[in-house]
């Protein structure tokens, strides 16, 4: 194997532990942070401060029956899940969580594809997720389930066009899509959060809409749609959709702090003169304790909001954030053009 | 290497596309092209192009497709019936008028092109920076038109899909055979 | 190996053939439309692929420009496809004779 190839094969892996590992220890954040939240103890019985709750969920989810409803289009409803994946284990091959470093003598990138068109191929991979919500609920032939992926997906498409004003915002300034030149420009002036306040804003409010989050779960709200279009589905099936949502989540929160906070870079501090090897390793935890920090902000908006109603949701996107992202996308134009960012 | 991903993908594509054809379940079809068109964009990849592979995901399978779905699901079209009026000499007519096309097509590319050595891929014909400049300098016009074609193809949309409630016919209930 | 550009071409061929075969014989109307994209995406194949061969990025850039007409193309029709559904409950082309003689 060429040494280009096992540098793409090394960086994969490297994302792909990471993100597998993510589901086990959100499952485990995501009871205790809020356990904590309300005074409570939360799960402690399996393994130390119930550390091992992750796991003995999965063996759970294994072991449950694999149920399919008598009239579902079944080739559809297995293909639903695994759609789920799609977007979550692609969309990181763009983000980039190192500068370009030498280790054992070759030069590499530290991002799996270089492209021009990154963001682009970023937008274009999690677009396809909204096939798996639209095939579960279709297939699923329960009208819950239709009800909630009409809603998830009406809901998708309209906050993605927010969501992809604000990025149109944060790429101008560098005068690029990709994202490795991104962070470069915001290591040569200043975090994109500060220059631009509302576009970040409007992100992360599109963000929770986009993963189906609280408080914009409508989907699956289980107070009005049993669970949407997660209704007849069990076991390692339901796991699928659950890890692919954690996994979506964590894709977009790189692609947040990537836009806005940096990415894998630290403001004021230079690690160039250090190995190659060191680089890639502080390069990736900063990044991931900025999305450890993301995902954080994911579970605290959680417990704190009540949920939308859903015309307050399409209110709140085609009213609010979609006019927000187009007075910021003209601020970042004048400001560029005047010489300003 | 890029044999091995045309062959692939190039199968891909010609398989999902006779099921889009054939397939007689709307749902399959349209998830049969969702196959056709990310093959075709893998394929523009290989033909130098990535963004155009971005864009025919995003705006084809990730929007496009999304409306006929969405479409098929609220109509609740089901699967077409076979019924007597589709004769088997308009279906083997259409395969023959095909046949005929394919052959006369791949012909004359082939007539015109067998030798035909296309030119190294430099980073210039790749760059995303070349083809924009091109784009809002050359294609300035196109670019301004097609925005104010969207912007009319918007409003024609919003307004033919509106309920126009004095049109509604009398019957609202389908009839028996138009069930799925 | 490198492919070469004509067996692009070749393919784009084939594809538009099977989209002219669904045109031809599909009855349902949706059926009909979606083998229409299906042709439009084999033009669009043949496009890059000349682009490719001439190192003229005309012809991306006219992929670019039928991809946003598709996308028109395609509001306005389905639009099209719910109201004629409101109104005759029914898409399938053989029973739309109105405007036939």
């Amino acid at each position: 194997m060429s040494p280009e190839t096992v540098a793409t094969l090394a960086k994969i892996g490297v994302w792909l532990t990471a993100l597998l590992s993510v589901a086990p220890a959100m499952l485990w954040f995501e009871r205790r942070i809020p356990a904590f939240m309300q005074d409570r103890l939360g799960p402690n019985r399996v393994g130390p401060l119930g550390l091992l709750q992750g796991i003995a969920d999965a063996v759970k989810f294994i072991f449950k029956e694999e149920f399919t409803p008598a009239n579902a289009d079944r080739p559809l409803f297995l293909l639903a899940p695994v759609l789920a994946l799609i977007p979550a284990l692609t969309t990181y091959l763009v983000i980039p969580f190192g500068p370009e470093v030498v280790i054992g003598g070759h030069s590499t990138k530290l991002v799996v594809i270089d492209s021009d068109s990154g963001v682009l191929l970023f937008l274009a991979l999690a677009s396809l997720g909204v096939y798996s919500l639209v095939l579960a609920g279709y297939s699923s032939n329960n009208k819950y389930s239709l009800m909630g992926s009409i809603r998830a997906s009406a809901q998708m498409v309209s906050y993605e066009l927010a969501l992809t004003t604000a990025v149109v915002c944060a790429l101008i300034p560098a005068g690029t899509l990709n994202l490795a030149e991104v962070v470069d420009y915001q290591r040569a002036h200043l975090w994109q959060a500060i220059s631009q306040p509302i576009g970040m804003l409007v992100f992360l409010v599109a963000a929770f809409a986009e993963t189906n989050r609280l408080p914009f779960d409508l989907p699956e709200a289980e107070s009005e749609l049993v669970a949407g279009y997660l209704t007849e589905y069990g076991g390692l099936r339901w796991a699928m959709f659950f890890m692919g949502e954690y996994m979506s989540m964590t894709t977009l929160s790189a692609l947040f702090v990537t836009l806005y906070f940096g990415g894998w870079s630290l403001p004021f501090v230079d690690f160039s003169g250090l190995s190659g090897l060191v680089q890639a390793l502080i390069g990736f935890t900063v990044l991931a304790a900025k999305i450890a920090a993301m995902l954080f902000l994911f579970v605290w908006v959680r417990w704190t909001f009540p949920r939308f109603r859903y015309d307050q949701l399409m209110r709140l996107g085609w009213k609010a954030l979609l006019p927000l992202a187009v007075l910021q996308l003209v601020a970042t134009a004048a400001l560029t053009v005047g010489g300003v960012l | 290497m890029e044999l091995a991903v045309f062959v692939l993908f190039g199968l891909a594509a010609l398989v999902s596309a006779a099921l889009v054809v054939a397939h007689r379940n709307p749902v399959y079809a349209t998830m049969s092209l969702v196959v056709t068109l990310v093959s075709t964009a893998v394929l523009f990849v290989l033909l130098g192009s990535p963004f155009l592979a971005a864009l025919q995901i995003l705006l084809y399978t990730g929007a496009i497709l999304v409306l006929f779905l969405f479409v098929i699901m609220l109509l609740n079209i089901g699967r077409e019936r076979s019924s007597g009026a589709r004769s088997p000499a308009q279906t083997w007519s259409a395969v023959i008028l095909a046949l005929l096309l394919a052959g006369s097509l791949g012909r004359l590319v082939w007539d015109a092109h067998k030798d035909s050595e296309a030119p190294p891929l430099d980073a210039t014909f790749v760059s995303l920076r070349g083809l924009s400049e091109q784009l809002f300098s050359s294609y300035l016009l196109p670019f301004e038109l097609i925005g104010l074609l969207l912007l009319v193809a918007v409003v024609a949309a919003s307004w033919l899909a509106r309920r126009h409630e004095e049109d509604e016919p009398e019957v609202a209930a389908p009839s028996p055979e138009d069930r799925p | 190996m490198t492919v070469p550009v004509s067996w692009y071409l070749l393919l784009a061929a084939a594809l538009f053939a099977i989209g002219v075969i669904g045109a031809l014989t599909r009855r349902s109307g949706i059926a009909i439309f979606l083998s229409i994209e299906l042709m439009l995406n084999a033009a669009n194949l043949t496009l890059a692929a000349y682009s490719r061969l001439l190192g003229d990025r005309a012809g991306q850039m006219v992929v670019f420009f039928a991809l946003a007409v598709a996308a028109a193309e395609a509001a306005v029709g389905l639009a099209l496809f719910i109201n004629i559904f409101r109104l005759r409950r029914t898409i399938d082309v053989n029973r739309l004779n109105l405007m036939r003689w």
